[in-house]
């Protein structure tokens, strides 16, 4: 699985497009290296899908230039095409058809045989769902199958437009699974999503975009680390007061949250040890700084997907 | 090709697991053909009911083949008071009252029915000018050979089954159309479909073939049925239909494609579509014929596809018009579909 160039397997340049006076996306390159998990952080409207969607090739960009797997992807690209794979964030389907009939539609459209997409339906665990109707199905059985579609060509990128939007956390933990595998199979996948911890716990890298900006670009921990945000440590207020607290080496400040006390500190393994001293490990909890803090950092405003 | 056939087959599926959309392409239709082939074939030449005053030596001594006709035509009640048989045919109960006055009949008719009041004259005049000629003794010299052409006033379901089967098709490929541009649309199929190596002109082609050979089903059934059970009969030149039927289909296809670019919904867009037919199909003949329509009707009729189906059908499915009379239809037919589907294209957005 290579660009056929050795150069990166999508490169972006100086990407614009505008909806009357509203910039949707302004000014954004980046490039996603072969065999990359990528991710595009942001909240509704800063325009994540339609970036991907200039990407794909689905939209002229009104300035800038995409490379995909070394070739232009506007206008559209019909060799391009089958090397790469697609999830649409609406659930686009054939009206009326069962999950097999819908896969089967879709490896047509690419030549693939009928076999190759019953593999799929069992990769993404829809084997019992065959015969049902995609209308009868769940929001995350939908987006398996979506996937499933996305794939079922075998293609090189993938493109996947928040496929965990609106699914509970039980779905969207099984559906990291099946996109972790997909990566681990060598494929490079592009992924858009509102939620941080999605992003933290999937991509190698990520793009924080907002109000059509890439705000900024690197993998989670760098991002996380480059904040030099404090660790916060949670203490039970019966075990350790505040002016307990105070006196502990490192601690940076303090406070009170009604329930805990709240140590600050960028030192947290010497405080940690202190408190252990303390004897007032009991209920404590650790919450590092996360890419939220990173986005209220970028922005100034607390991130609402 | 695979791309072709692949769609068509998921457009056929998805179309006959649509109840809705079967009832309104088949049911709906068929449920109109057995109405109105019912009704009119009920109300069609009817006798006309003749009440005879009195003694009427005319009727009494009819040669054989006169007797015939005169039962054919008439129906007949007997009265003795000659006004009380005229008050019956004012009221409208009996179309003629007929008595003798010496050596001349007298007919009292009612023009309420132009037809019947034609058709009691002349038969009458017939009658009258036959028995006169037999007093006279010579043999007649002239005498009348009646060869029956195809008449333009049609029995009803000659004229019903041409309509009702442009209307059918009128529907379901506009409603066709429409719904897959809109919904493929807001389900960003259109999109994902752009995405796969299958050209566009495929995804358009499998459309446009499915909703082809839907009509050609219409047709097949509405055409069946009207033979099997409503006496249809079917002129010379009948297979001209068949292409005619298809330029219907892409012009409908187009008022389709229209409202599916222009409405925001898929519901709105099907809405949109039956707005465009229903009237249509009123002021198009599909229901009844125009020809006691007002002129300025008929005239504004002549820019609606249906109006030129319709004709066209009629021509070739049951007037024994030659193929040709089907070749100026759908050229209309055609140019048509081009200049709304070029329209349509210019409104349509991807997004909405």
């Amino acid at each position: 699985m290579s660009s056929g160039n050795g150069g990166p397997a999508i490169s972006v340049r100086g990407l614009r497009k505008a909806y009357g006076d509203l910039a949707a996306v302004d000014d954004v390159s980046f490039d996603v290296a072969t065999g990359e998990f990528f991710g595009i952080l942001g909240p509704n409207g800063a325009g994540k899908t339609t970036t991907l969607e200039m990407v794909e090739g689905l939209r002229r960009p009104d300035a800038g230039d995409v490379h995909l797997l070394g070739e232009p992807t506007w206008p559209r690209n019909p060799r391009l095409l089958p090397r790469i794979g697609v999830q649409l964030q609406a659930s686009a389907f054939f009206e009326r058809l069962t999950a097999r009939e819908q896969i089967h539609t879709f490896a047509a459209l690419y030549g693939v045989p009928p076999g190759q997409a019953d593999d799929w339906l069992e990769r993404v665990g829809l084997t019992d769902k065959a015969g049902s109707r995609t209308e009868a199905l769940s929001g995350g059985q939908k987006q398996r199958l979506a996937i499933a579609c996305a794939l079922v060509h075998e293609p090189e990128v993938v493109f996947l437009d928040e496929p965990t939007a609106a699914l509970d956390p039980q779905a969207r933990r099984n559906l990291w699974d099946l996109l972790r595998s997909l990566n681990e199979a060598g494929r490079t996948v592009v992924l858009t999503t509102h939620y941080m911890d999605e992003a933290e716990a999937l991509c190698d890298r990520v793009a924080i975009m907002d109000h059509g900006k890439v705000l900024q670009l690197d993998s989670p921990s760098a991002l996380v680390r480059g904040l030099d945000a404090p660790v916060r440590i949670f203490v039970s207020p019966h075990l350790v007061t505040a002016d307990d607290a105070r006196a502990v080496a490192g601690v940076d400040a303090v406070t009170d949250d009604g329930t805990s006390t709240v140590l600050s500190t960028r030192s947290p393994s010497a405080v940690l040890t202190r408190l252990a001293e303390l004897n007032a490990l009991e209920g404590l909890q650790v919450k590092a700084a996360t890419l939220e803090d990173v986005f209220l950092d970028l922005t100034g405003r607390e991130y609402r997907a | 090709m695979t791309g072709f056939r692949a769609i068509a087959v998921a457009i056929v599926k998805g179309f006959v697991r649509d109840k809705m959309s079967l009832f309104f392409a088949l049911v709906f239709p068929l449920m109109f053909l057995v109405l109105f082939g019912g009704i009119f074939n009920f109300a069609s030449s009817p006798k006309i009911t003749m009440v005879v005053v009195g003694q009427v030596p005319l009727f009494d001594n009819l040669p054989d083949g006169a007797r015939q006709a005169f039962d054919d035509s008439f129906e007949v009640t007997r009265s003795r008071d000659a006004d009380r048989a005229v008050a019956e045919v004012r009221k409208g109960d009996a179309d003629v009252a007929v008595q003798m006055r010496g050596n001349t009949v007298v007919a009292h008719y009612t023009q309420a029915d132009q037809t019947k009041a034609a058709v009691t004259r002349g038969t009458l005049n017939a009658f009258v000018d036959g028995a006169n000629q037999a007093a006279s003794g010579t043999p007649p010299r002239y005498r009348l050979d009646a060869v029956r052409v195809e008449d333009q006033s049609l029995k009803a379901i000659q004229f019903v089954t041409p309509g009702l089967l442009g209307w059918a098709v009128a529907m379901s490929a506009a409603f066709g159309a429409a719904a897959t541009l809109q919904g493929w649309r807001n389900s960003k199929l259109l999109r994902r479909l752009q995405l796969s190596p299958v050209p566009t002109r495929s995804v358009v082609a499998a459309r446009v073939v499915v909703t082809v050979l839907v009509a050609l089903v219409q047709m097949a059934i509405f055409l069946g049925l009207g033979l099997v059970a409503f006496g249809l009969q079917l002129t010379g030149s009948w297979w001209m239909g068949v292409p005619l039927l298809v330029a219907g289909t892409m012009a409908f296809m187009s008022l389709g494609l229209l409202a599916g670019a222009i409405a925001k919904t898929q519901e709105g867009a099907v809405n949109l579509a039956n707005f465009f037919v229903l009237p249509m199909a009123f002021l198009s003949g599909s229901f009844f014929p125009l020809d006691g329509a007002p002129p300025w009707l008929q005239a504004t009729s002549l820019a609606l596809p249906l109006r030129h189906l319709n004709d066209g059908m009629l021509d070739v499915l049951v007037r024994g018009q030659g193929p040709t009379a089907a070749i100026v239809p759908m050229l209309i037919l055609l140019g048509f579909a081009a200049v709304v589907t070029l329209v349509a294209v210019r409104l349509f957005r991807w997004e909405d």
